[in-house]
């Protein structure tokens, strides 16, 4: 298969520089022209008649699997939202991260995605779980308001259940006030 | 004095843990009131039998009435004599100890792993005035009689009652000097996170309620919440994670037989038992947000009793099942309310503190016990129904999820110590705190049992 696209490309005929200028800055893609460089070296060889051909190569097609992985290995890189102390509600510096998560959901359509709220240690259990719903729940109404279908999300609060730091101190509680978007 | 005082205590407490060879989570350390506590003697029970004596129920007594708040049982080296019944008594030297009640008694072999115990609760003071003999009129003749014995009784047992028959011991001695029922035969429940890469970390135990005999009802990878007894004793509500979304449990703890109650979009959460044991209150926010709702058990119908836009959580019934009192944001802050159950009608309770939350109602309706949060500060507090005033009873850390002996007496409670969940427990007068630190994991969500005998 590859090996048929090189011949693609040689028929073409299309110039070596042109191609490397398409090829992308993500490591990925490096690895794909890496790829490409050396099937090219191998062609040269095989041609290796002193002709005064230019051999040239395509960038490789990712598969729509492929990019998925990626873009949900992206997503799920960057899926924790912190709060405030007994707050619920959005900080802005957050935007960025929801507005990757909602196109992805939205290009991704059968994704669904469980919003966790979770809660520092202050403050009643109970009282706990229903704050954690309200900061689950805004991220819920960010995600619908950025055109995600409603019957992908799903809310569950844990309250102070599921600290990510162990500890007292102010530095767990800042780390453990937050929403995770979490893809199972 | 005192600090000698502590001293011996604490040889003491750490010989009852040397010999009981015991293996409970939970060890209780008393941290504060022993000083308050009125002196007893419990004088060890004579072994009348061959051999070495099979338990020492005067070990269990002692460590029970001294875990009340309201007793000083002295230590057995500082005792002038050790009698095994009244007629050996010589209450002027016990009077002169400082002690005003003494328990004397006896076991003896009755037949194959049967024992035969034997005990008498004495007024010593009451013994040195009458000399052992008082005589009254009755149906105008003198009659001989023992007022001075408040408490008398024998039993016999198996081998492995001795335990439990000293908390029944226990149990008479305090209710015949305090008026007040004991409540040493009961048993609290708690969750358990441990630590120690356990597969199921998440733990629902059941423990005597100085720790003992502790039995885990359920172990899950996702978290446990709220458990709390049914009004017989004989089974357990409480909230499980392990479907990934919060579920409402009712669990039978003899016989493992449980029972999912409700599995709503949303939370399910808080659910408490009604004094009459046929419905559930509980907090759902399937509706929208946070409300609270009844449940028919039998049928399961659901009864909404708040509906607003704020949070309402954590109800707890009154002890005539009339009310509900729950915590609500609608007045900005988490304060507490009550609302009549027939009527709807609905008032808050708490003014005092930046918030007030999980309240309960002690078992004779006068008091009610919360979470106050004062300066940023969460700790157990204590209101007055009538006169609705406050009293801060706790000084430890992120105080959580009071819950109140059957008697009336005691809280348990969670709280933070060392960086560690732990339960601790303060009289209801504020008097006597005590810790019980776990030797492999975070504590909490205790929830004390009713009596159970």
């Amino acid at each position: 298969m590859r090996l048929n696209k090189i011949v693609k490309g040689f028929v073409i005929a299309l110039p070596v520089l042109t191609l490397m200028a398409c090829s992308s800055s993500s490591s990925v893609d490096e690895q794909a022209s890496e790829t490409n460089q050396s099937a090219q070296t191998e062609t040269s060889n095989s041609s290796n008649t002193g002709s005064n051909a230019q051999v040239g190569a395509a960038t490789q097609q990712q598969s729509p699997q492929e990019v998925y992985r990626e873009e949900l290995a992206a997503v799920q890189n960057d899926q924790v939202i912190y709060f405030e102390f007994d707050r619920s509600s959005l900080q802005s510096e957050f935007y960025a991260t929801l507005d990757k998560h909602a196109a992805f959901l939205r290009k991704n359509s059968s994704q669904r995605v469980t919003v966790e709220g979770h809660c520092d240690s202050r403050g009643t259990p109970e009282y706990n779980i229903a704050l954690g719903e309200r900061r689950a729940k805004a991220i819920e109404t960010y995600l619908l308001n950025a055109g995600v279908r409603s019957s992908q999300i799903s809310v569950v609060s844990y309250g102070e259940e599921k600290p990510a730091v162990r500890g007292s101190s102010e530095s767990a509680f800042v780390k453990n006030r937050r929403g995770v978007l979490a893809y199972r | 004095m005192y600090s000698k005082l502590l001293k011996l205590f604490t040889i003491f407490l750490f010989t009852i843990a040397m010999s009981d060879d015991s293996k409970a989570t939970l060890e209780i350390v008393i941290t504060e009131g022993i000083n308050t506590a009125r002196p007893i003697g419990i004088v060890p029970f004579k072994w009348k039998g061959d051999g070495p004596m099979p338990a020492r129920l005067t070990n269990v007594i002692a460590a029970d009435l001294r875990r009340s708040g309201k007793f000083n049982p002295i230590d057995a080296s500082t005792m002038p004599q050790f009698p095994s019944s009244d007629g050996e008594v010589d209450y002027s030297v016990w009077a002169s100890t400082g002690v005003d009640a003494i328990l004397v008694g006896s076991v003896e072999e009755y037949s194959i792993d049967r024992y035969l115990v034997n005990y008498e609760l004495i007024d010593v003071v009451r013994g040195q005035i009458t000399g052992g003999q008082t005589q009254i009129l009755s149906g105008g003749k003198l009659v001989s009689t023992k007022d001075h014995i408040l408490e008398t009784a024998g039993h016999v047992i198996n081998g492995d009652q001795f335990r439990n028959h000293s908390h029944f011991i226990a149990d008479k001695v305090y209710e015949a000097l305090t008026g007040e029922k004991g409540a040493f035969r009961t048993r609290i429940a708690y969750v358990l996170v441990r630590e120690d890469s356990t597969a199921l970390p998440f733990q629902l135990v059941v423990a005597d309620y100085d720790g003992e005999n502790e039995t885990v009802l359920l172990r899950s990878d996702e978290p446990l919440m709220s458990p709390s007894w049914s009004p017989d004793g004989s089974k357990l509500t409480y909230v499980s994670f392990e479907s990934r979304r919060p579920q409402i449990f009712t669990q039978d703890i003899y016989t493992k037989s449980r029972t999912k109650m409700t599995e709503f979009e949303g939370i399910n959460g808080a659910p408490r038992f009604s004094p009459d044991g046929r419905r559930l209150a509980m907090v759902l926010s399937k509706d929208g947000n946070p409300e609270i709702y009844i449940m028919d058990i039998a049928s399961k119908q659901l009864r909404r009793m708040t509906n607003n836009r704020y949070i309402d959580t954590e109800p707890s019934w009154t002890p005539d099942g009339q009310s509900l009192i729950f915590s609500s944001e609608r007045g900005g802050k988490p304060q507490i309310y009550r609302v009549n159950l027939a009527s709807g009608k609905t008032e808050r309770l708490t003014f005092d503190g930046e918030m007030n939350l999980g309240g309960t109602i002690t078992p004779n309706g006068e008091q009610m016990i919360m979470v106050n949060r004062t300066r940023g500060n969460y700790h157990i507090a204590r209101q007055d129904i009538k006169n609705r005033e406050m009293q801060v009873l706790t000084k430890t850390f992120l105080d959580e999820s009071p819950s109140v002996s059957p008697n009336g007496s005691m809280i348990i409670y969670s709280t933070l110590h060392s960086g560690k969940q732990v339960l601790s427990l303060v009289s209801v007068d504020g008097r006597f705190k005590a810790r019980l630190p776990a030797a492999n994991g975070q504590v909490k969500s205790p929830s004390w049992s009713p009596f159970l005998l």
